[in-house]
């Protein structure tokens, strides 16, 4: 029986102990941000929080490394687009 | 609010910081061992959380981290405490860790730093498609969580670590298109030695061959990965031949499908708690910044010890036995901290590493794999064009003035990724040597929230007006 946590709408199945960006990966995934210039697609590059590429936003909080925050049941994933401070507009 | 205070902080619970806590323990020190991670190991021994088990097949020395796991396992454990600074006071440090958007505070009396290091990297046309990850990241996935970064896989890069990644990928079923190796490892035999002194290592490496050529991977050296193509994602690679300066020679380019790239250049040592203390450094053979050390591993800074890497790459044997010596030291055991035939096996290590630096240095050439547009500095999307005219028009001379004139370096990995090369690059247009020194990186070792910045600042205040 594998957990899930939903990415844009999407039911994700991980395994206890894997990170929100390997899980992604796991599921064929290879990008979710573009960045805040040229709109490039990114996703894991360094695969253990060195690079900041995997960016994502985790439960409304913007700017997490997917490749480092352990993925937990029922948590709600969104792609990041641009410099991830959205939430902060007025 | 901090921790009661320990004899002994050990930061870093891979190879180095492992040994390190297991001897401070054994010392009759209390140390507290604290880790990023939620499980022991570092890179080297990484594996999902609680089951080394499932990916032991992967791994050497399993007994030797067993063994350390246990040894260490009376110190307090503070792992997913990624410590973004120490402070030093008068007579004792503050480890500054979050844990789960939490601060924590730990004291000690003396340290011993274990950062590690990660993955060196040269750009290329097409290095920030997904699907191409570091040699680092594509281990990470595969034994930290068992996903195979991709289904046909392209190695590439230099240096003996591009064994394991290619034999681990091959292992899980992943089809290895090809080991892309730049330099000449034949080189090795004519420094026999040095290797001699250390033959257990050469043993590891055979290993891994076998199982390369138990799945037919081909291994092809003075090759490189020099471009990868794709448009939203990794389709194929560009694989050329090398000259001895790594240019590409004429005629010699291949195109090759695959769904991922594994790629590493060497590694660079995580500098950023030893530099925040004021540690001396050094520019190792390699080019990399590391820590100076003694005898027992103690850095300029009293009470400072540092261990493995960023002391200069030397692997995990190396870091077991630095961070023993460390340890042992940190506990106040100065006197038998080292025997002779640790000082004797340090030394061969150390000269070992030194012929692998060397034979799998890097040469200037992978700068002409570049088109103009191709992106140096990831997150702030610098291109090569910007650098070099950072230099030719602006009149940078090294790679902190290019990093001003360009914002290269500056962004969320603070020139973790690029800053190597966008030093060699704007040396190269200045026609000046490559200077590591130039590349002290950042002071804070990982981000935090701005509110605890300053209820930090409150609370120094509120210390010093006492």
């Amino acid at each position: 029986m594998m957990d899930i946590f939903i990415f844009d709408g999407r039911r994700i199945e991980f395994r206890p102990g894997q990170s929100v960006g390997a899980a992604l990966v796991n599921v064929g995934m290879r990008s979710w941000r573009r960045t805040r210039l040229t709109g490039r697609p990114r996703g894991i590059f360094c695969g253990i929080g060195v690079c900041f590429d995997c960016l994502v936003e985790i439960d409304g909080t913007p700017n997490q490394r997917a490749c480092l925050i352990p993925a937990r049941a029922g948590m709600v994933v969104r792609r990041q687009e641009g410099d991830g401070h959205g939430h902060l507009t007025v | 609010m901090a921790t009661s205070r320990y004899d002994v902080a050990v930061i870093g619970a891979g190879p180095g910081g492992l040994a390190g806590a297991a001897a401070a323990v054994r010392a009759g020190a209390s140390v507290a061992l604290i880790d990023s991670a939620s499980q022991p190991g570092g890179q080297y021994w990484r594996h999902p959380s609680g089951d080394y088990a499932a990916v032991a097949d992967l791994h050497q020395g399993t007994a030797a981290y067993r063994s350390l796991v246990r040894r260490a396992a009376p110190a307090a454990w503070f792992l997913q405490h990624q410590v973004w600074t120490i402070e030093r006071e008068k007579n004792s440090f503050v480890v500054r860790a979050m844990a789960d958007g939490v601060e924590v505070e730990i004291a000690a009396a003396a340290l011993v730093l274990a950062p590690g290091a990660f993955d060196r990297q040269v750009p290329f046309p097409g290095w920030d498609l997904p699907g191409v990850y570091t040699a680092g990241g594509a281990q990470a996935l595969l034994k930290g969580h068992q996903v195979l970064a991709g289904r046909r896989i392209a190695v590439g890069g230099t240096g003996p670590f591009l064994l394991p990644v290619a034999a681990g990928l091959s292992a899980r079923g992943a089809e290895v298109v090809g080991v892309f190796e730049a330099n000449s490892p034949r080189r090795w035999v004519r420094q026999a030695r040095s290797v001699l002194p250390v033959v257990g290592k050469l043993a590891e490496g055979a290993g891994y061959a076998a199982t390369l050529l138990r799945h037919r991977v081909p291994y092809r050296v003075r090759h490189a990965v020099v471009a990868a193509h794709g448009t939203d994602s990794l389709a194929a690679v560009t694989v050329a031949r090398l000259d001895a300066h790594w240019r590409v020679i004429a005629g010699s380019e291949r195109v090759i499908d695959c769904d991922a790239i594994a790629v590493g250049w060497g590694f660079t040592p995580q500098l950023e708690l030893p530099l925040a203390l004021g540690c001396e450094t050094r520019a190792d053979v390699d080019g990399s910044l590391v820590v100076c050390v003694d005898d027992l591993q103690q850095s300029s800074v009293e009470s400072v010890y540092v261990a493995g890497e960023a002391c200069g790459v030397g692997g995990a044997q190396l870091a077991v036995l630095e961070g023993s010596i460390a340890g042992r030291a940190a506990a106040g055991d100065a006197a038998r901290a080292i025997s002779s035939r640790q000082r004797r096996r340090r030394r061969a290590l150390r000269a070992f590493a030194a012929v692998m630096h060397e034979v799998h240095s890097l040469r200037d050439g992978w700068q002409s794999w570049l088109s103009d547009d191709t992106v140096v500095c990831r997150c702030e999307e610098v291109p090569a064009r910007e650098i070099r005219a950072a230099v030719g028009e602006l009149g940078a001379l090294d790679a902190r003035s290019a990093k001003r004139f360009t914002r290269a370096g500056m962004g969320w990995c603070q020139g973790r990724v690029c800053g190597h090369s966008t030093g060699r690059i704007a040396a190269t247009a200045a026609g000046r040597s490559f200077d590591p020194l130039g590349l002290a990186g950042p002071s804070i070792a990982s981000p935090v929230p701005l509110g605890l910045l300053a209820r930090a600042q409150a609370a120094h205040h509120l210390t010093t007006e006492r």
